[in-house]
């Protein structure tokens, strides 16, 4: 038994640690807020095999897994880097993987960075407002409000019914509408169809589910990374800054609002790892489990980015130092693909205890 | 990552399970410390290695290699079986690993083998009136007569003193010494002259801890464990096997269990209780938590197993433990409304009233062995790196 990380796995996090802190640090976050480019810190990733990751080897991938993903998700919360990997990285190699119909070549280009695919598949997990997205003879027609990753060169989307299609970005009668979250450091796009052509990845609603649940787990590995960052640089602030002739770090008032965070995060690192491997390894619980991470990391991570903020004082309001990145990245990640209580509902509906 | 436990494990459990499936009508349910069925059950259980496993056979134990994964499958298969692990209390979780690894020769071969047939129990005598969260600043003082130490003073909130046979104590040895330096480790017999109980009644309605008077208390001067003045290095390793122990995750998972089926034949207005939106929302919520606790815990295992770090990991799961189970036993009472409340002699109890007991009980082991603060001074400190705050008195 090892539960735990493979050298391999450490590895492949520190590299892309090491490049993120020096290629993206925050001042390449605030550039991208504002212009919306993040070609070159794509670029360094896929030298790094990120876009690569979970495309198979023979499609030109290294075909490792949903935990090695996750991992890289949580270095991207970390520092709050702008990249498609939700999309790229996880939806689309992992739909080729689960039995879905996509080209080898699409995976050659993805694996290679080249070629970007969003993902919108909010309407398989519940309809807002006015979105709906239905297919006739494959052809589609409908919205959805919010696709993930935006500025792709293709999306892949699900219908209200969780039939899987995959469109380019330029298909005939598809209108995207990029527009802000409060998050900025990740694009997002409205999908407006009108007798769009799309090919069809699969039509069981359950490979859409599977995929909701990976990108669920990713999306709470990112939450983590974030609420890490939030607590180390609580910590390393409540030591420097000073009040009443010593380091705030010395009052116990703070020094428990730093320890309620790790104690409330660090048992989050092990349901990541968990949760990460069950998608590949433990089909029965896989579910489960993705429900109640997106959930409870979800939970954590917002206590965390309250927390953090206020040990920081009026600086932690600032957009001086910045902890607002954090603070949104975290809140994008509870909102999307599924919200605490409707995931707590799946959890109990997976247990027979809902019906 | 690995989450198997392999064949040879698969077999291990099998053997378990068989055991278990054999024996469970001997096995105690409810009964006390000193009821024959428990003094029996509790030898059966060593004897097959499920008790007092790692022991060494010369002192009453079974002797096998310590293997962290066939302990943890026998909690696992105990708790899945609701069958009792047997006898626990502070003689054997805290005192017999102490004594085992900075006993004499002598010490271990006089208390250890009846310690684990629970032929001689013990109280630990830490806390008094004035030292609580700051144990080190004790009075109890022992002075040395001749051969025998003499003993005066008084503890306070001493679980089962009141049954002990023997109590492990620690006492202020060397009056001018820093505080943490002056402390001794000593074991003395409860019947001996000058000690006395009064009990306390607790928020549960049971006295089951107590205050304990020495007045000229006379102990024969061998009895201290380590060395004089040593008392507090002893005890703080007997501290961490407590912590350890505290925010058992198995017993954790068997109640959610329990409040699952509880909610599933409750009713409000004809409606289960499993399927009132909110009702089942916060069990959900807990359930997240006891997970993450749970991948946690096995974590904190495998690093053990693997020679890895996991130290914050390990370091949190007394405070996270205890309030979690708290919060558990707190909903079931939440959700039955009036029928909450019933508890004594009351027929419209649910679980034998163990959901009221428990949630009194486990704020009893969230203030007890090292309160919440003290947990988030230690996270902070040890585990974050943040400074301690600056001291008003450096006497002492
Ligand atoms: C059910 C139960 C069983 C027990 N059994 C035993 C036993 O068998 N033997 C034994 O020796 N003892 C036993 N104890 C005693 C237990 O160890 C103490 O109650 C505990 O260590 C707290 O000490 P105290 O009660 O004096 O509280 P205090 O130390 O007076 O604490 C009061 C409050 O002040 C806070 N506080 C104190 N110091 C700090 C600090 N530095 N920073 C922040 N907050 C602080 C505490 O967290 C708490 O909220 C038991 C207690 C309980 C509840």
């Amino acid at each position: 038994m090892e539960f735990g990380l493979s050298r391999e796995q450490t590895l492949l996090t520190d590299s892309v640690a090491r490049f993120l802190s020096k290629e993206a640090p925050l001042d390449r976050v605030r550039r991208f807020a504002t212009e919306g480019d993040d070609r070159d810190i794509w670029a360094g990733l896929a030298e790094l095999g990120v876009p690569a990751l979970l495309v198979p080897e023979s499609a030109g991938g290294v075909g490792l897994g949903c935990l090695d993903a996750a991992l890289i998700a949580e270095q991207l919360g970390y520092r709050a880097t702008p990249s498609p990997f939700l999309g790229t990285g996880v939806a689309l190699p992992l739909a080729a993987r689960w039995g879905g119909r996509i080209g080898d070549e699409l995976l050659a280009a993805v694996a290679a960075g080249e070629r970007r695919v969003g993902v919108a598949l909010a309407n398989a997990v519940g309809r807002r407002a006015d979105a709906t997205l239905s297919s006739a003879g494959g052809r589609l027609d409908g919205i959805v409000h919010f696709a993930m990753d935006a500025g792709a060169d293709d999306y892949l989307v699900a219908t209200d019914t969780g039939a899987l299609y995959l469109v380019a970005a330029d298909a005939p009668g598809l209108s995207i509408k990029a527009f802000d979250t409060i998050d900025r450091s990740r694009r997002t796009a409205e999908l407006h169809f009108a007798g769009v052509t799309g090919s069809l990845v699969g039509d069981d609603p359950a490979l859409v589910a599977r995929l909701l649940d990976a990108l669920r787990v990713m999306l709470a590995a990112d939450t983590l990374g974030a609420a890490q960052q939030m607590l180390d640089q609580s910590v390393a602030y409540a030591k420097q800054r000073e009040q009443f002739n010593r380091p705030i770090a010395t009052f116990q008032a703070v020094k428990h609002m730093c320890a309620d965070m790790a104690a409330a995060l660090e048992p989050c690192r092990a349901m990541i790892w968990y949760a990460g491997h069950a998608l590949d390894h433990m089909p029965d619980e896989a579910h489960l489990v993705a429900c109640h991470t997106k959930a409870h990391v979800a939970e954590v991570g917002k206590a965390v980015a309250k927390t953090s903020t206020e040990v920081h004082g009026g600086m932690g309001f600032t957009d001086l130092v910045g902890l607002h990145y954090w603070f949104k990245r975290v809140g994008y990640n509870r909102q999307m693909l599924g919200t605490p209580e409707m995931m707590r509902l799946e959890a109990a509906r997976a247990q027979g205890l809902a019906a | 990552m690995d989450l198997s436990y392999g064949p040879e494990y698969d077999t291990f459990r099998s053997e378990v399970q068989t055991f278990l499936a054999a024996n469970a009508s001997a096995a105690p349910r409810g009964e006390g410390l000193r009821s024959p069925k428990m003094l029996s059950w509790q030898k059966r259980l060593i004897e097959h290695g499920y008790a007092a496993r790692t022991i060494p056979k010369a002192y009453g134990g079974y002797g096998a290699a310590p293997d962290i994964l066939q302990s943890r499958i026998i909690a696992e298969e105990f708790a899945r079986a609701q069958i009792s692990q047997g006898m626990g209390g502070q003689g054997i979780s805290m005192l017999v690993p102490t004594l085992l690894e900075v006993g004499t020769e002598a010490q271990k071969e006089q208390f250890i083998r009846p310690t684990l047939l629970g032929e001689m129990l013990w109280c630990q005598g830490y806390s008094e009136p004035g030292a609580g969260s700051d144990l080190a600043s004790l009075r109890t003082s022992a002075v040395l007569d001749g051969d025998e130490w003499v003993v005066n003073g008084q503890k306070i909130w001493t679980s089962t003193a009141h049954l002990a046979d023997w109590i492990f104590c620690l006492v202020r040895t060397e009056p001018n010494a820093p505080k943490h330096k002056g402390i001794s480790f000593l074991l003395f017999r409860m019947d001996t002259p000058g000690i006395e109980i009064r009990p306390l009644v607790d928020m549960t309605g049971n006295a089951n801890f107590n205050e304990v008077f020495f007045t000229d208390v006379r102990v024969p001067k061998d009895q201290v464990v380590g060395r004089r003045g040593d008392g507090w290095l002893v005890a703080n390793a007997i501290l961490g096997h407590e912590r350890d122990s505290l925010g058992n995750p198995d017993a954790t998972l068997a109640r959610f269990n329990a409040l699952a089926e509880l909610m599933k034949i409750e009713t409000l207005n004809g409606q289960r209780l499993i399927d009132h939106p909110v009702y089942r929302d916060r069990l959900m919520t807990l359930q997240g938590r006891m997970m993450a606790l749970r991948y946690n815990d096995l974590r904190v295992l495998s690093a053990r197993l693997n020679q890895a770090d996991a130290s914050l990991a390990r370091m949190i799961t007394k405070l996270e433990g205890t309030e979690l189970r708290h919060a558990l036993e707190g909903l079931a009472i939440d959700i039955m409304g009036e029928f909450g409340l019933a508890y004594g002699d009351n027929p419209l109890k649910r679980d034998h009233g163990s959901w009221q007991y428990q949630y009194m009980y486990f704020l009893g082991l969230i203030i007890g062995g090292g309160t919440s603060q003290i947990q988030k001074n230690i996270i902070s400190e040890r585990g974050l790196g943040m400074p301690k705050e600056p001291k008003l008195d450096r006497a002492g």
